[in-house]
């Protein structure tokens, strides 16, 4: 299969990339590591008049820790977050996303900002994002603006992100002594989009309660879903089976999966019950230090 | 359209060509380049017969734009014979009987072959971790692991 006919430009600056993504406007597309991109262009499933690498622009693939926030920037590619020792350390639940997106061939060219940009809520990065309270920085022709993830996932397939603007880095609060997180994917095969998957990132209090639940789900709707209702329930409770399965069933109703070869609805959210609860529970193993 | 004019390495030659912006990797090397070791399986970026190394790293070629390899090295199947003498990773799948109809063989090979450069003795479930994008319809996958793990063992006596 190949796509139609478009430009391809390969800048070598921020700026250039910024001025060329201005200068064609909507008809621009940017391309990352290309493993959703170009899969879509080949099906012809979407269209790009102009298609502008970032690849070729020097500073966009790192992480690091500064002044308490995780940095990662919007090029850095998938087998380079399944590998970093400060991403284990410092939040293992991006480390479980990293590791069951796609397979490791893709991940050696996909990237995290490409995950996050292309609003596809089948995607895994977006319920681990939410999950972190991370935020984005979008690079356009007036400067950077930050994004708080919770208004960054607008419709299917489409997010914050204006044309013209670049998806540069993710900022995530690195999680507070106590805390632990998980992301639990149910695929049919390696490769595969989540059937359903849940993301959970708890902070545990001195008497071991939670003081704080970020929740949310993957493929259960046409965005990410954070599951506000499970997340405030859990506050102030004590990790338990009972609690567990209470902040799961309010989970699945937080949710609204369509039907496809991956399941049907009810199929759907019942997984999205279950896993919520698998979730919390590796979630609180990690906080106890277990 | 714009075309582009690309200078890329493939198995350790210069090449250059001039390519349109849509034209994929994969079809660089199997119709400009007549290297049809590579395969097209799915085309769908599933099956990884497409498999090459672009500067080491192993990538599904059909899912790579030529144009996005200017500058860079890309190994295929075809260079890994050196000599007239196989690479042990082609050595192993002769000896343990890797491959049935061939279509995955080479694209495991080279993701055997990434493996074995950053891993000198990887465990079974790392061989199998490392094999995961590349679909084998034919041999159920027991006889690859052991042409992974016999090629470990040669480059680790050698
Ligand atoms: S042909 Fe490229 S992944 Fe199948
Ligand atoms: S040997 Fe036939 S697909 Fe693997």
């Amino acid at each position: 299969m190949i796509p139609s006919q478009f430009d391809y430009h390969a800048p070598t600056t921020l700026a250039e990339a910024v001025a060329l993504l201005s200068r064609f406007g909507e008809g621009a597309k940017v391309l990352s590591g290309g493993q959703s991109l170009l899969p879509l262009l080949k099906l012809r499933l979407g269209t790009a008049e102009h298609l502008v690498d970032i690849g070729r622009i020097p500073g966009l693939e790192y992480i690091k820790e500064e002044g308490g926030v995780l940095k990662i920037g919007g090029r850095t590619r998938e087998s380079a977050l399944e590998q970093s020792e400060l991403v284990k350390a410092k939040a293992p639940i991006l480390h479980d996303t990293a590791r069951v997106i796609a397979d490791p061939l893709v991940r050696n060219l996909a990237t995290v900002g490409g995950n996050l940009a292309h609003g596809d809520p089948g995607n895994d990065h977006p319920a681990t994002m939410l999950a972190l309270d991370a935020q984005v920085v979008a690079t356009g022709p007036s400067g950077e603006r930050v994004i708080p993830i919770d208004q960054f996932f607008v419709g299917l397939f489409t997010t914050a992100l204006r044309p013209g603007e670049i998806l540069t880095e993710i900022r995530i609060p690195v999680p507070p002594p106590h805390s632990g997180g998980a992301y639990v994917k149910l695929e049919r095969k390696v490769g595969d989009y989540a059937t359903a998957a849940a993301a959970a990132q708890v902070a545990l209090g001195p008497n071991g309660a939670f003081v704080k639940a970020g929740i949310a789900l993957t493929n259960a709707g046409p965005t990410p879903v954070r599951c506000t209702k499970a997340q405030q329930f859990l506050v102030g409770k004590r990790p338990s089976d009972n609690s567990f399965a209470e902040a799961g069933r309010l989970a699945a109703e937080a949710c609204s999966p369509s039907a496809d070869r991956r399941g049907a609805v009810d199929y759907k959210r019942e997984m999205a019950r279950v896993l919520t609860g698998r979730a919390l529970k590796a979630a609180v193993q990690r906080a106890e230090g277990r | 359209m714009a075309t582009h004019r690309i200078e890329l390495s493939v198995n350790g030659a210069k090449q250059s060509a001039e390519v349109p912006s849509r034209l994929l990797l994969v079809h660089l090397l199997r119709e400009n380049l007549r290297l049809t070791g590579t395969h097209i399986g799915c085309d769908t970026t599933h099956c990884g017969a497409c498999t090459v190394l672009l500067d080491g790293t192993p990538v599904k070629s059909c899912t790579v734009l030529a144009v996005q390899a200017d500058g860079r090295e890309v190994t295929t199947v075809e260079g890994l014979e050196k000599d007239g003498k196989l690479h042990p990773i082609q050595e192993g799948f002769w000896e343990k009987h890797g491959l049935q109809c061939g279509y995955c063989t080479p694209g495991m090979m080279l993701s055997g072959c990434a493996l074995l450069a950053r891993n000198k003795s990887p465990s079974e479930a790392e061989i199998r971790e490392a094999i995961s994008g590349n679909l084998c319809r034919c041999t159920g996958y027991v006889n690859i692991v052991k042409a992974i793990e016999y090629a470990a063992e040669k480059m680790r006596e050698r």
